[in-house]
């Protein structure tokens, strides 16, 4: 049996986990097994009617009150015990913060190997997995073994399928033999109040700076072109070690990962580490003095020139068309 | 209070990875090395809580002997002593790595040293494993946090903070405990000069732990297939203003 570890939202599987469901339906077609699904949490039962879409035969609740706050060892040990039980080859989760939290944990409660962002897995006594290192501009080729192969699936790395004849699920809630170490940690949430700022993650265009935007002071022209198009202003890890920034808005490997219409990178040389964070974005439009930086190849478009002056006259022209003013048409 | 933390050598990249020809390294010849970015800042988180409450504080890596310069380096900051778990330059896999830590913290506590915290990076830059730190706490009956972007110690409890896709969740847990950082949580300072004369005279503890197959092992290293694209290029320094509105016109942005 091939079990995935489904999240879920009060019963709705989040987007990560219906990419779990694909690839765990294609392992067990591939293994000539069946598929079956565990959820954690209030409502995992209601998950069954989206399962049914994703070949899922049995869906495995966890039924317990104290699991209503997320608790990563009790829910690590809920898909150990399961496991124990019903005896899977495989357990793959997302590699979501959460679901990489949680199979970290029940790797270290089965005292097996887990390969956590995957990307691709093909069984065999050993599976063969490609998973990614350096945030996926580097992918590793490796061997797993283990009498249960524990797998997480990198984010986006194949699309959702659900199937359009729909399976049988059998719902059966398990009640877990917790004890009380599986609840020195729990997270009980903080919500934000809202600042009305457009946040980096959401933001249609965002307009980022790196070291060649000279200073903190110099991201004026930045922040004045991100409100004059309805963006965010982002920035490089360089300059949030730099102190300009705060490293909310820092976007990279070690920052945001974002996936804008436009990113707009101000004086940022591309660095693998940064381009891991806005290689998502639709568009991407390199401002830089360098013609040959790494970034100037990765963009669609590309200005060759001085932060400062490219964004004065960029910034001019844009307040000179929403004045009303047509275009001026290319010399 | 005694604080451990677990940091890792990585090669500086930059524009671009080079592979070694046989595929099993990055090409390093022309890089720098470095901290792995989370542990700079749990090296830097640790400094904090020492200099706040008092106590001692220990880095520690398993590496290559080279790695005693990113030892030195966490030294530099303020880190008071350092442990280097040699290895030989193979790859260690994540249960290896986290096997042999306990077995490091273990001999600690045995020369009576405890800690009352043990921290890492969420994940190493290089390999990435996300899980030696919960490993560790497993092996140790320790809670633990991962990924916390805020930290404060009271009464001999932690509060820690870790970002959501929705805002923050908090969570208060006790001490002994490991925690794992995420960049974010502090800004780590330079090194002083005198930082670095000191930690360079410092003592380094070896201990040669025996290389073990923990079950998830490297075949070889690929670049992701990029999809071919050109670039075009708009205009230069002041002559693009009518270019890049055009093109957000086009986009539908403007």
């Amino acid at each position: 049996m091939v079990l995935a570890f489904i999240e879920h939202v009060a019963g709705s599987p989040t987007k990560l986990s219906l990419e779990v469901l694909t690839m765990a339906g294609r392992l067990a077609r591939a293994m000539g097994q069946p598929l079956e699904a565990v959820a954690i949490g209030p409502k995992g039962a209601a998950a069954a009617g989206i399962l049914s879409s994703y070949g899922v035969s049995a869906l495995h609740f966890a039924d317990d009150p104290r699991l209503v706050e997320y608790a990563p060892t009790a829910w690590a040990h809920a898909i150990a015990e399961l496991a124990d039980q019903a005896n899977p080859a495989v357990v793959i989760g997302t590699a979501s913060d959460r679901g990489g939290e949680v199979m970290a944990h029940v790797a270290a409660r089965m005292t097996l190997p887990m390969a956590a962002n995957c990307t691709d897995i093909v069984p065999g006594d050993a599976f063969t997995v490609t998973r990614q290192r350096w945030g996926g501009s580097l992918l590793e080729e490796a061997q797993l073994k283990g009498r249960v192969k524990l797998l997480t699936l990198a984010p986006h790395a194949l699309a959702p399928e659900a199937s359009p004849s729909r399976t049988k699920v059998v719902t059966r809630a398990f009640t877990p033999g917790f004890d009380d170490g599986d609840f020195r940690v729990r997270f009980v949430p903080q919500v934000e109040a809202d600042t009305g700022k457009i946040s980096l993650a959401q933001a249609r265009v965002v307009v980022s700076g790196g070291r060649g935007v000279g200073s903190a002071e110099g991201f004026a022209s930045l922040e004045e072109l991100a409100s004059l198009l309805g963006g965010a202003v982002g920035c490089s890890r360089a300059v949030t070690s730099l102190g300009w920034r705060p490293h909310s808005d820092q976007v990279g490997q070690t920052g945001t990962r974002i996936a804008p219409d436009l990113y707009i990178a101000c004086g940022i040389s591309g660095a693998i580490q940064h381009m891991v964070g806005c290689r998502a974005a639709r568009h991407i439009l390199a401002i830089n003095t360098d013609p040959a930086a790494p970034i100037v190849d990765q963009a669609d478009y590309a200005v060759i020139g001085d932060v400062q002056m490219v964004l004065k006259t960029v910034n001019a022209e844009i307040r000179r068309v929403k004045a009303g003013a047509p275009s001026r048409t290319p010399a | 209070m005694n604080i451990l933390v677990g940091i890792k050598r990585v090669p500086a990249t930059a524009g671009q990875i080079t592979l070694t020809p046989d595929g099993q390294e990055i090409d390093t010849r022309y890089l720098g090395f470095t901290v792995s970015p989370h542990e700079e800042c749990a090296v830097e988180e640790a400094v904090r809580l020492t200099e706040k409450h008092g106590g001692s504080s220990t880095v520690l890596t398993l590496g290559p002997e080279a790695a005693i310069d990113q030892l030195r380096d966490a030294m530099a900051l303020g880190i008071e002593r350092a442990l280097l778990l040699e290895t030989d330059g193979r790859e260690w896999d994540p249960v290896a790595t986290s096997s042999a830590i306990v077995e490091a913290i273990e001999a600690e506590r045995n020369a009576g040293r405890t800690y009352d915290l043990v921290m890492f990076g969420n994940e190493s830059a290089d390999s990435a494993g996300y899980q030696v730190g919960v490993r560790v706490a497993d092996a140790l009956d320790l809670p633990c946090v991962t990924g916390i972007k805020a930290l404060e110690i009271n009464d001999g409890r932690a509060m820690v903070r870790r970002q959501t896709e929705s805002g923050w969740e908090v969570a208060d847990v006790p001490l002994p405990a490991v925690l794992t950082v995420k960049e974010g949580i502090n800004l780590p300072r330079y090194p002083s000069l005198p930082g670095r004369l000191k930690a360079k005279k410092k003592d380094i503890e070896r201990i040669k732990p025996e290389w073990r197959d923990g079950g998830l092992q490297k075949v070889r290293l690929k670049l992701p297939v990029q999809a071919g694209h050109t670039v075009e290029i708009l205009g230069q320094d002041g002559d693009a203003g009518t270019q890049v509105v055009e093109l957000l016109q086009r986009l539908r942005l403007l």
